[in-house]
């Protein structure tokens, strides 16, 4: 396993890009630690494959380099760059047995039959495909077709990472959670660098170390599940987790105060005025009922009832505001809200304006 | 992104190109090779064909040579003045017509009867159907002829689509029954939940979604239909004798009138090429289904 | 699909049953009853049993035609199946090339049999056809007419020529629709060419392959109109196949009798044989799951 490193990478694929819209990729400047897993998520469209695939080698990038370690490996085809990956549809042989789909990278490089053995027997067992290890592959489920898949590149040594592509689109919703649990697992025991691609959050912010989230071709945010919870780097960051999303106001910001449609919002720390089109980031969990002073008036649209928790779903003037309020308590006819001064991020063109010291 | 990273660009497309030049260009050629060398193979007789009936028959006669010297209209213009032989390219015609449209008629009923339904003997009938396209051609000659002879129905049009039937219909209940069954079965009950009798939903709604389907199976009628030349010969003696029977006439009447031989072989290629043209996007797709 | 049990479907069916019935079963009644019986002529017919059965299965000129028709379909299939899957792998994914190859490729699908016998008689001969000219030219004593081992390579590459695109185009359109992630996957394992057709691209155009040999196996075994017009059954009897055998025998020499039992028995051997691959095959693909 080793260390990944996008050197200034960028990717169009037309073939001479002008302007920056022109690119499927912008440039994208990322060290991705050895054996750690990262998460590639965001909506489709927006460049997550085409890295994916720049790094599995399928596409050359158009301007910058890939590093596997310390070995440039930008000009390598897939085949030379010793990686593993698992695709979105189960890809096995059909015609082989389970051992014999897992045996095959192997025996294409020509290792001691021996060897063979020992290495496959041991991933069976990291798998937990004992049982059917001598059966075909195609007559199994597509949990256990992916597994194979994941197999093939577990069973060898010299793998530098294994990338996922959206690997849990097919199999069965109670399967999922087991499977991405089984990974974390191999990947806490093991400790393989892994590139999972995905646009589902749940199974980003559950499996990876480090989620990579991506918006219109660009990174927007890198960071752990609870950085990107607590201070999204990007209003899209902000409103694509969680559930609901982060609520975003256009809001003036001065000092330590905000304004939001004539309402006074009290900020944690103290900004200096900002130029261009500023808003504030509040997510809903830090949304709270009160009449008190500084307070603004919310009309609602619905209440959800979660069961744990109720989701408010209501606007401040024209725009939309949720809130997640605890139960047992009655919502008033005409609520007015307050948020947590200390939770409370601030936006210019969408992207996060870190306070004065 | 800065403009520094554009300008890297002339290095990146020479990096581009040593890939390209090294993955083994020279595999990839010979690999272009046999396609190629296929085609040139498939199309040398057939220009051979058109070459000699662009020659008048004392050239072809006369003097070897690889492409028509004085290149001349005469054979198709002695076609198109002898009613005898411009008659048997419209009985061709008619005939495949009718077969096409009287296979996929009854064809998709049954298609939908076996899509559909299970019913008494369903599974043995499919089978008998398909056996029908084994029954080897010579072996119907004769009956055949008795058979439409009792009927009066010797040297007519529907004779001839009715005879092709034996062979198109199977097949076109076959194509027919994969296209449909690709259609959710939620479909019919939601169009009779909404008040469609039978007939209407049939017409309406369901032939729409399965039109690629009918247009394949309709293809493969023509094809069969078109080429077959044994039974339709059988079956006809001047008013509804196929072109492509015609043509063995030429040899004695005319005294081995070769450049009038080719012209007609030439002219009956033509309307398979037009509607292989017409369908080239769907053959592949209609081949796919693995139901031909 | 669920399918719900209703008897009512047979009305559906019944145009297809009645018209096929008239098609087929009245001819095979008909052919039966020859079998049969014996006539002197004057619409007077007598019981011959099984008379008619014996003489045609004990006679050397139906075994000749037979074991020709064995030979010529299992060398039609020995060329055609390789052939056609070598061309459908080396044919190109996308781009102009593909409805270029399509339409070209398919073209002698839809030519007329007969047509098809009549372009080879015209190419092959040594006096104005190309083919005929150039192997002479090139000191080869080639005339399909006259020698029997010319006849049958004429017909040979004639059938190849007509039918090998069927089988192109079937396990071409089993080819495509493989996912590009099975050959991606296969890089990555480090598979050779070898390997990506014998694990990947062979398993997957089994259904087809199956349906190619199944139709070619049949329509070789029942192949009449291209020889007959290239060869006419000879020089000699030397490609007298089943099929001009029977035609001979029934409308040439009008021996019915002869004939109908010539028939049963090849359309015996076809179902016979068509029903033993179908048997062989899909038993292996269980075997194989």
């Amino acid at each position: 396993m080793s260390r990944i490193t996008l050197d200034h990478i960028a990717h169009s694929y037309l073939p001479s890009p002008k302007t920056e819209a022109d690119f499927a990729l912008k440039e994208v400047h990322q060290v991705w630690e050895d054996g750690s897993a990262y998460a590639l998520l965001g909506p489709s469209g927006c460049g997550k494959t085409t890295l994916l695939n720049i790094i599995s080698g399928l596409i050359t990038p158009s301007h910058g380099r890939v590093v596997f370690g310390e070995r440039d490996v930008t000009l390598l085809p897939t085949e030379a760059r010793n990686i593993a990956q698992v695709f979105q549809f189960p890809v096995i042989y059909d015609t082989m047995t389970v051992a014999e789909n897992l045996a095959f990278p192997l025996k294409n490089r020509k290792v001691p039959q021996a060897e063979i053995d020992r290495r496959v027997a041991e991933t069976i067992e990291m798998l937990g495909l004992g049982p059917m290890a001598r059966r075909k592959a195609r007559g199994l489920t597509a949990d256990q077709k992916q597994k194979i898949s994941l197999g093939r590149g577990l069973v060898r040594s010299d793998v530098n990472a294994i990338l996922f592509d959206e690997p849990l689109t097919v199999i069965d919703p109670h399967m999922k959670w087991q499977l991405r649990s089984q990974l974390k697992q191999l990947h806490r025991r093991y400790g393989f660098t892994m590139v999972y691609v995905t646009h589902d959050q749940t199974e980003a912010l559950t499996f990876a170390d480090k989620v990579v989230v991506m918006y219109a071709g660009e990174v927007v945010q890198v960071g752990t599940p609870a950085e990107l919870f607590e201070r999204p780097k990007h209003t899209f960051v902000g409103y694509f987790i969680g559930s609901p999303g982060m609520n975003v106001l256009p809001a003036e910001v001065a000092g330590d105060r905000a304004v939001v449609g004539g309402h006074a919002v009290a900020l944690g720390q103290h900004y200096r005025p900002q130029p261009g089109r500023t808003e504030i980031g509040v997510r809903p969990e830090f949304v709270r009922l009160d009449d008190g002073a500084g307070s603004l008036p919310i009309s609602v649209r619905s209440v959800e009832d979660i069961g744990r928790y109720r989701i408010l779903r209501g606007a401040i003037g024209p725009h939309e505001l949720n809130a997640v309020l605890p139960e047992g308590r009655a919502i008033p006819a005409s609520p007015r809200v307050v948020f947590d001064p200390a939770r409370v991020n601030v936006y210019r063109d969408a992207h996060l304006v870190e306070a004065e010291a | 992104m800065t403009a520094t990273t554009y300008s890297g660009t002339a290095n990146n497309l020479s990096r581009a190109g040593i890939r390209v030049a090294t993955a083994g260009s020279g595999r990839r050629r010979l690999k272009r090779l046999v396609p190629v060398a296929y085609i040139l193979f498939l199309l040398l007789p057939v220009y051979w064909l058109v070459s000699l009936s662009l020659k008048s028959n004392q050239e072809i006669l006369s003097s070897f040579t690889l492409w028509p010297q004085n290149p001349t209209l005469t054979n198709f213009r002695v076609i198109f003045n002898d009613p005898a032989w411009y008659e048997t390219y419209i009985n061709s015609m008619t005939y495949v017509f009718l077969n096409m449209v009287i296979s996929v008629t009854i064809a998709l009923p049954a298609a939908y009867a076996f899509s559909r339904y299970r019913f008494l003997g369903d599974k043995h009938l499919f089978f008998w159907l398909l056996t029908n396209r084994m029954a080897p051609p010579a072996v119907f000659v004769l009956p055949f002829f008795q058979l439409y002879s009792a009927f009066g129905l010797i040297d007519t049009h529907i004779a001839v689509a009715i005879a092709h039937c034996l062979f198109n219909v199977p097949l076109a209940v076959w194509i027919l029954e994969g296209f449909m069954s690709g259609v959710p079965k939620e479909i019919d009950e939601t169009a009779y939940i909404d008040g469609y009798s039978f007939p209407r939903f049939f017409v309406k709604i369901f032939m729409p979604m399965i039109a690629s389907g009918i247009g394949v199976a309709a293809f493969f009628c023509f094809m069969f239909s078109w080429v077959e030349l044994l039974i339709a010969r059988t079956l006809t003696v001047t008013a509804a004798k196929p072109i492509a029977a015609a043509m063995t006439r030429t040899s004695s009447a005319t005294g081995l009138d070769y450049g009038v031989l080719a012209a007609a072989g030439v002219l009956t290629i033509i309307p398979g090429a037009l509607v292989i043209w017409f369908v080239r996007n769907y053959i592949a797709k209609g081949f796919a289904l693995g139901r031909v | 699909m669920e399918k719900t049990w209703n008897n009512k479907a047979w009305f559906m069916v019944l145009p297809v049953l009645l018209l096929v019935a008239f098609s087929a079963v009245i001819p095979l009644m008909t052919v039966v009853n020859y079998s049969v019986q014996d006539t002197f002529g004057n619409n007077e017919f007598f019981w011959a049993g099984t008379e008619w059965f014996e003489e045609v299965l004990s006679s050397s000129r139906f075994h000749d035609a037979l074991l020709r028709t064995i030979a010529f379909s299992a060398i039609i299939l020995a060329i055609e199946i390789p052939l056609g899957i070598l061309i459908a792998l080396t044919m190109p994914r996308k781009g102009w090339g593909v409805p270029v190859c399509l339409v070209l490729m398919s073209l002698p699908l839809l030519i007329p049999w007969n047509v098809v016998g009549t372009i080879w008689q015209l190419f092959g001969r040594t006096d104005i056809g190309l083919l005929g000219r150039m192997l002479t030219g090139l000191g080869i004593d080639y005339n399909y007419g006259r020698n029997p081992f010319d006849a049958w390579a004429t017909i040979i590459v004639m059938d190849v020529w007509h039918w090998t695109s069927l089988v192109v185009l079937l396990c071409y359109a089993g080819l495509v629709s493989i996912p590009e992630a099975y050959y991606q996957a296969a890089k990555i394992d480090g598979a050779s060419r070898w390997s990506v057709f014998r694990f990947i691209e062979l398993p997957k155009m089994n259904r087809v392959l199956q349906i190619a040999i199944l139709l070619r196996f049949m329509d070789s075994f029942m192949i009449y109109t291209e020889p007959f017009v290239v060869t006419g059954g000879g020089p000699g009897s030397a490609t007298t196949f089943l099929s001009i055998d029977l035609v001979k025998t029934a409308v040439g020499q009008f021996d019915l009798g002869p004939a109908a039992a010539m028939s049963i028995i090849y359309f015996m051997i076809i179902l016979l044989l068509s029903w033993v691959f179908f048997t062989v095959t899909t038993q292996a693909g269980e075997d194989r799951s």
